[in-house]
């Protein structure tokens, strides 16, 4: 782990802290408590988890307990672009577990993964209601309707070439100075 | 309640409705050009938000004067991005699949210049004599609205418009009478749970007001779990405040001070609207202390759920709310006894609150004379899949499946068969052909093997596996199992792997035997709805599809040549045309090679069986074949290199 990830680390723990203070020392306030900070920081990191037992005087194995019963948490840090497969019954229907294999296979990680360089990761969802448009992807909050497996490349793409583009422009700026 | 009171409650009341049909009337004078765009979430990704920004460039551009008005949805996810656009001198006309520069389009030829490009209208909203209306398709006019009869046409965000229309006249009218009389008019109606088990929603109501204790509480379990049903969503985010409005007479009815609406966070439009929509509420005095000037007091809060299928079961809500893991608990002890914090409980769906006002207004009688007799009201379906008109319906109980599926939602698409229809979500049943004609009610379905539910239906033609749609739902529950009972948490994992085997060709004699007992096994050893309806898609499709079972177990081969494992694509070297590389790109995988004489073939090995290439195989070739068992296709070898 490199510095910048350690002090943002240091960082959120610091807000959570702080966040924590604000609740009352409540059982029912955990689903609460857990439902912001995964928000905020769109993972509950063990070290948080710890502290949320704390504050509630809770052991932290209550705690993770109900944090792992519901889907809505996650437990690494998610990627830059969340990419989330919809495998809803219409989406089934109409292949969407094909839509996920492919960006399995290009991203070369799993669903519930974030690819190493952590710009990726890919996650399955039970129906994001919008099936009249399936099969469905989306992407951090773009909704893809009628995905097909051609689809994917052109998403990937996309996001690589954005990236490109900005890391030269970043180049060429420093060069110039 | 007094004589006076109940002067001050009406007068209290009528300052508000004039203040919100004054206000109604500002938008819809007659000199005004209003632009419905539907921005709920099926809406939002079908691209409502350029289109809304299309249409507000055009109108700068054009200078014209008109509001853009944001609502809900209509229930026509098929045509979505959905546009009315209402001008003085014509009527209120609906447009369907608006795209930006449709939007450009309507401004310049519609706005500007009076003509309202008929090629793109799909109906008119009201009888006129210049477009033909939206009633005259089986889709609107077989359709009932009770609950979603003003999704759509209103803003959610602005509580004068639902006021305007009528709204919060129920409660005013409840508060006038006892509480007893509205349980009387519920109990009328004839009302059932539309969550899905059909519970009389007023004996459930009956239960709590006879119960002593203090601090009572109503849920609104909008904890919509179920996959391919999205009618909870659609109705808070279109209409919050019939919700509310049936929340508050609810908890007037059975004396509660405390509401909670349990919405999944995954929803985060409807979470946001139905805050507002609270505190709106509160502002009027309709929600909170001294309820339109009565003793009567409200607090209602929502509670975000965090996405467990086994929520949605009451007990495991309740213990959802109170900070455990969502796991049921044995009943009796009913949650109208001890519910949440150990008090006397109403938990109600989302679809039966809104069916609260209309009833209080109108009566229990007039409810009654929708849908049949033992299940009166409206039914409210999402129809999706393999039909051609996906979306929300809503309709009287007692149409049959054919006419739902064939004229309201107008058939199957491309010319494909029709082969089952799975309703209930993982929780039902899939039934072939021969139900068709099976009114929709709570009786008959359940009586058919499939269940109400939360009201998923999944349309499939001839191209669907019911082996795979069985495995896909034990797939669901099984991931959802929460765990308690053993039946439910082993049995149901049990299942999914014989199902796995059988879809890969590896079944054995004896499965179809194995399934059906552990089936029942599971059925009976579960406490709650979750275990106790899991294997209804196993059961339904080995009673009506059991022929499918046989050809995957004996002949390894899928009938519906869905399952990959037991399918092959190969390209018909007669058909193929030399030197055309179409295929070639679009395979993932890079298996698509040259044979000796330039035409194409698959490299078994590396195919995944998406289908890309069949699609892009230009139809005048039409070269690509898909067979099943996979030794049917064709052994080429690809050349040496060089």
């Amino acid at each position: 782990m490199n510095l910048s990830a350690e002090t943002e680390e240091k960082a959120m723990f610091d807000d959570i802290a702080s966040m924590l203070r604000t609740f009352e020392e409540k059982r029912e306030n955990l689903m609460p408590i857990l439902q912001e900070i995964q928000e905020k920081y769109r993972y509950l990191a063990p070290p948080a988890l710890q502290m949320v037992a704390k504050h509630l005087r809770l052991s932290s194995c209550d705690v993770y307990g109900v944090a792992t019963f519901y889907n809505q948490f996650r437990f690494n840090p998610p990627g830059k672009h969340q990419i989330k497969v919809c495998l809803g019954t219409a989406c089934h229907v109409r292949g969407g577990d094909i839509i996920l294999e492919n960006f399995e296979r290009k991203l070369e990680i799993q669903a519930g993964q974030t690819t190493p360089d952590r710009e990726f990761s890919i996650d399955r969802v039970a129906c994001v209601g919008c099936c009249a448009l399936a099969p469905v992807a989306i992407v951090d909050d773009t909704v893809y309707g009628h995905m097909a497996p051609s689809k994917v490349e052109g998403v990937i793409l996309g996001f690589e070439i954005e990236k490109e583009r900005k890391e030269r422009e970043k180049q060429d700026s420093e060069s110039q100075e | 309640m007094n004589h006076k009171s109940k002067k001050e409650l009406l007068e209290a009341f009528a300052s508000i409705k004039t203040e919100a049909e004054k206000r109604f009337k500002k938008i819809k004078g007659d000199s005004n050009q209003n632009i419905f765009i539907g921005m709920a979430t099926c809406g939002l990704a079908s691209g409502a938000i350029e289109v809304k920004r299309a249409f507000e460039e055009a109108l700068t551009e054009q200078k014209i004067n008109a509001r853009i008005i944001s609502v809900g949805c209509l229930g026509h996810c098929y045509a979505e991005p959905l546009v009315i656009i209402d001008k003085p001198g014509f009527p209120p006309i609906l447009y369907h699949n608006v795209t930006p520069g449709k939007a450009n389009l309507l401004v310049k030829a519609f706005l500007r210049d009076d003509d309202p490009v008929f090629e793109h209208v799909l109906g008119a909203m009201e009888e006129n004599e210049l477009v033909p209306t939206v009633m005259e398709f089986p889709r609107f006019n077989q359709e009932k609205r009770v609950v979603m009869a003003k999704c759509g046409l209103i803003d959610p965000e602005d509580i004068y418009q639902y006021i305007a229309q009528g709204g919060y006249s129920g409660l005013a009218k409840a508060l006038t009478v006892d509480p007893e009389q509205i349980i009387f008019e519920v109990l009328e109606s004839g009302l059932r749970g539309r969550g899905g088990a059909g519970f009389l929603t007023g004996k459930k109501w009956q239960f709590v007001e006879d119960a002593e204790e203090k601090g009572k509480v109503v849920i609104c379990n909008a904890d919509e779990g179920d996959p391919g049903a999205y009618m909870d969503r659609a109705i808070l985010e279109s209409n919050p405040h019939q919700v509310i409005e049936g929340i508050a007479i609810c908890a007037y009815a059975v004396g509660a001070k405390r509401a909670i609406v349990y919405v999944r966070a995954e929803y985060p439009l409807a979470v946001k609207i139905v805050q507002k929509a609270i505190e709106q509420a509160k502002e009027l005095g309709l929600l909170g202390k001294g309820i339109l000037e009565t003793q009567f007091d409200l607090d209602v809060t929502v509670f975000q759920g965090s996405g467990a299928f086994v929520c949605g079961e009451e007990t495991a809500l309740i213990q959802s709310i109170q900070g455990q893991r969502g796991m049921p608990q044995p009943r009796p002890p009913y949650p109208a006894q001890t519910g949440l914090w150990g008090k006397p409980t109403v938990i109600n769906n989302v679809k039966t609150l809104a069916s609260i006002p209309p009833i209080v207004e109108k009566g229990g009688k007039w409810l009654k004379e929708i849908g049949t007799k033992k299940s009166p009201g409206t039914a409210i379906f999402s129809v999706v899949g393999n039909i051609v008109h996906a979306g929300l319906v809503e309709i009287p109980m007692g149409v049959t499946l054919r006419s739902l599926v064939f004229d309201i939602c107008g058939g199957i698409p491309n010319q494909k068969k029709f082969k089952a229809v799975q309703i209930g979500g993982p929780s039902g049943g899939c039934l072939p052909e021969q139900f068709l004609d099976t009114p929709i009610d709570f009786d008959s379905l359940t009586e058919a093997g499939a269940m109400m539910g939360s009201g998923g239906m999944v349309v499939m033609d001839e191209n669907a596996c019911m082996i795979d749609v069985a495995r896909y739902f034990l797939d669901f529950t099984q991931h959802e199992s929460c765990g308690k009972c053993t039946f439910c948490r082993i049995g149901t994992k049990h299942l999914l792997d014989t199902l796995d085997r059988i879809t890969k060709g590896e079944g054995r004699d004896g499965d179809i035997e194995l399934l059906e007992d552990l089936s029942i096994d599971i059925k009976e050893g579960s406490l709650c709805g979750l275990g106790k309806t899991a294997p209804n898609p196993v059961l339904t499709t080995i009673e009506y599809f059991r022929d499918e079972y046989e050809a995957h177990i004996q002949e390894k081969r899928c009938p519906a040549m869905m399952c990959r494992a037991l399918t092959a694509y190969y390209i018909d070297l007669d058909k193929c045309a030399r030197g055309c590389d179409a295929c070639v790109g679009s395979c993932p995988t890079e298996s698509i090679f040259t044979t000796r004489d330039r035409k194409k073939a698959i490299d078994q090995t590396l195919c995944v069986k998406c289908g890309e290439c069949m699609t892009a195989c230009p139809s005048e070739y039409d070269a690509v074949r898909k067979v099943s068992p996979p030794e049917l296709a064709p052994k080429i070898e690809r050349p040496e290199e060089g």
